[in-house]
């Protein structure tokens, strides 16, 4: 078994309007499966993708969003927010899906996902990865 | 009517509304689609611009696109009306021209 790398996947386009979001999402999802230690950001327009309240049936496009509640299974817990991002487009944390997972080491206990962080703090957490993939 | 003017690319990304808003002339309409649809929010960077050009009764939306989007019409720009893909084409037919922000 080799070494446990941190892996980041970058977030920073909105959903729909092109592919970007579906793909880092299927590229996590296929990620998982190999005991990395993973973390996710979402910044610039990439907030969007965790909007509460998606209905695609109109533009006749799957509604991914429900998957990002999957995520804690895959022991994907760590879905870094930049508050910045979200002051830019007048959104707060309640504009986002409500995040959970359950926390092995602390008895099961449910706990968010989303961990809202600044800019700064997000440069600070890049630069401790070992891959940074962007979408 | 004049001209039918959209915008399909989020104003955070590209400046195309931001320009799109600077070259209106009387007689204007404007659509904001796809991507396009986050220009619509309230309390953006671009907002004030956007309240601007609603006061005219010419800004409209397309629904399909900002329900898909997870957006709320209460977090909408006063002014703005919300239309389908009927009233796009509409739209589109009334106006004498239409130009694509891209």
């Amino acid at each position: 078994m080799s070494e446990i790398k941190k892996f980041m996947y970058i977030n920073r386009k909105a959903p729909y309007g092109t592919v970007y979001a579906l793909e880092s999402l299927e590229v996590v999802l296929i990620g998982a499966a190999f005991d990395q230690d993973v973390s996710l950001a979402f910044l610039d327009d990439g907030v969007f993708q965790l909007m509460k309240g998606q209905d695609t049936q109109g533009v006749g496009m799957k509604n991914f969003s429900p998957t990002y509640s999957a995520l804690g299974d895959y022991d994907v817990t760590k879905l870094y927010v930049e508050q910045e991002s979200l002051d830019e487009r007048g959104l707060t944390l309640d504009d986002l899906l409500p995040l959970k997972y359950e926390d092995e080491d602390d008895d099961w206990a449910e706990k968010d996902s989303i961990k809202l962080v600044s800019r700064e703090e997000l440069a600070g957490l890049m630069e401790d990865q070992d891959v940074l993939l962007n979408f | 009517m004049a001209t039918l003017h959209t915008v399909n690319k989020s104003p955070f990304e590209k400046n195309s509304l931001a320009t799109c808003l600077s070259h209106l002339q009387s007689g204007y309409a404007v659509l904001l689609f796809e991507d396009g649809v986050y220009g619509a929010l309230r309390g953006t960077n671009i907002a004030g611009r956007v309240e601007d050009a609603a006061k005219s009764g010419r800004v409209y939306v397309l629904g399909e696109d900002f329900k898909a989007r997870g957006l709320d019409e209460g977090k909408m720009i006063e002014g703005i009306n919300v239309v389908d893909y009927a009233g796009f084409v509409d739209l589109a037919t009334d106006c004498d021209r239409v130009q694509s922000w891209l």
